[in-house]
């Protein structure tokens, strides 16, 4: 069996953005579950903050093709 | 193409990668010496349709919309009040709304190629397409800020951060310049980029595997149809990301706009 380290690395790099991902998501239901109305306030902070924590994860995977 | 038989690969599975998505070899036809390929015809065909679909809508615009009329009203509202007037604020957000409009929609409907049968293939998923969106991101939202303070007032907005004691600057305004102009077009595109990348191998991945374990027998009999059954469920999860993609991208270009026109605190 064949294959590259460099998958495994990214295996491993993967989990820091997850578990962000996941404590991100995680604040936002509990925020609207508190306060349904301020639920589009909180959508686009919630979507800009998984979009820099998987910014993490998506510069991981460029490096694993390219190293 | 991507379909590896058993016969064709000698009984070894052959494990898509970034071959799958280098189409130079596969050149639709020649304009000159250039060879056009697949994504650049449907870079092309997205701008078609984004604008076929808008000019039909709004062509005859009248004070009670049509069903099109409508359709194109509420996806133009849609990036108008929830990307434009959220993020840039009611001041000055009308100016950059056509743009983030199309920008949206160009993003959204080449990520749904990803998904359309006879396509199959997003557009983004070829770096050099996400980073050309990205320079052009970043000429508009550094020429809208040097445009409104000025280059050194811009600069001094963008690394310079307030409320911190000028002690710390010589630490800090290096890190904010790096972050705030040269890596944002970068993450910008390699966001977009790599999830269609990552999405679009994952389906790969499972439709040729799940080929490969039926072509093998035994135990594949039962693994194969069920990688099958997962790239269903992944396609789904795809048009998800398409959409957030768009979204992600159009929502950060509103944001690099408007911190660009932030005032002095």
């Amino acid at each position: 069996m064949d294959g590259n380290l460099n998958m495994i690395g990214y295996g491993l790099a993967a989990i820091g953005p997850g578990v962000g991902i996941g404590l991100i998501f995680a604040a936002y239901i509990s925020g609207v579950a508190r306060q349904p109305e301020a639920q589009s306030r909180l959508q686009s902070i919630a979507i800009l903050g998984f979009a820099l924590a998987e910014a993490l994860a998506i510069i991981g995977i460029a490096l694993a093709f390219v190293l | 193409m991507f379909g590896t038989t058993m016969a064709a690969s000698g009984g070894e599975f052959v494990a898509p990668g970034p071959n799958s998505f280098d189409f130079s070899k596969q050149a639709l036809f020649h304009i000159g010496d250039t060879a056009v390929t697949k994504p650049m015809v449907q870079l092309v065909l997205g701008a078609l349709v984004v604008f076929v679909f808008f000019y039909a809508a709004f062509r005859r615009a009248t004070l009670v919309p049509g069903r099109l009329q409508f359709a194109g009203e509420s996806a133009y509202g849609m990036v108008r009040n929830s990307i434009g007037r959220d993020i840039i604020g009611s001041h000055d957000f009308i100016k950059f709304v056509p743009y983030l409009v199309t920008l949206f929609f160009f993003i959204l409907i080449n990520n749904a190629f990803a998904s359309i049968p006879g396509i199959q293939f997003p557009t983004f998923s070829r770096a050099s397409m996400a980073y050309a969106l990205a320079a052009l991101s970043w000429l508009i939202y550094n020429g809208v800020g040097i445009k409104k303070h000025g280059l050194l007032g811009y600069l001094k907005l963008q690394s310079v951060p307030s409320g911190v004691s000028p002690v710390m600057y010589p630490l800090l305004v290096p890190l904010e310049f790096f972050s705030n102009i040269l890596v944002r077009p970068v993450t910008l595109a390699l966001r977009l980029f790599a999830n269609m990348f990552a999405g679009h191998l994952l389906l790969i991945l499972f439709s040729t595997g799940g080929l490969f374990l039926l072509e093998y027998g035994g135990i594949g009999y039962v693994a194969g149809p069920l990688a099958w059954v997962l790239a269903i469920a992944i396609s789904f999860l795809e048009l998800l990301v398409q959409f957030l993609q768009a979204y992600v991208f159009t929502l950060l270009n509103a944001m690099y706009i408007s911190g660009a026109l932030a005032d002095e605190h």
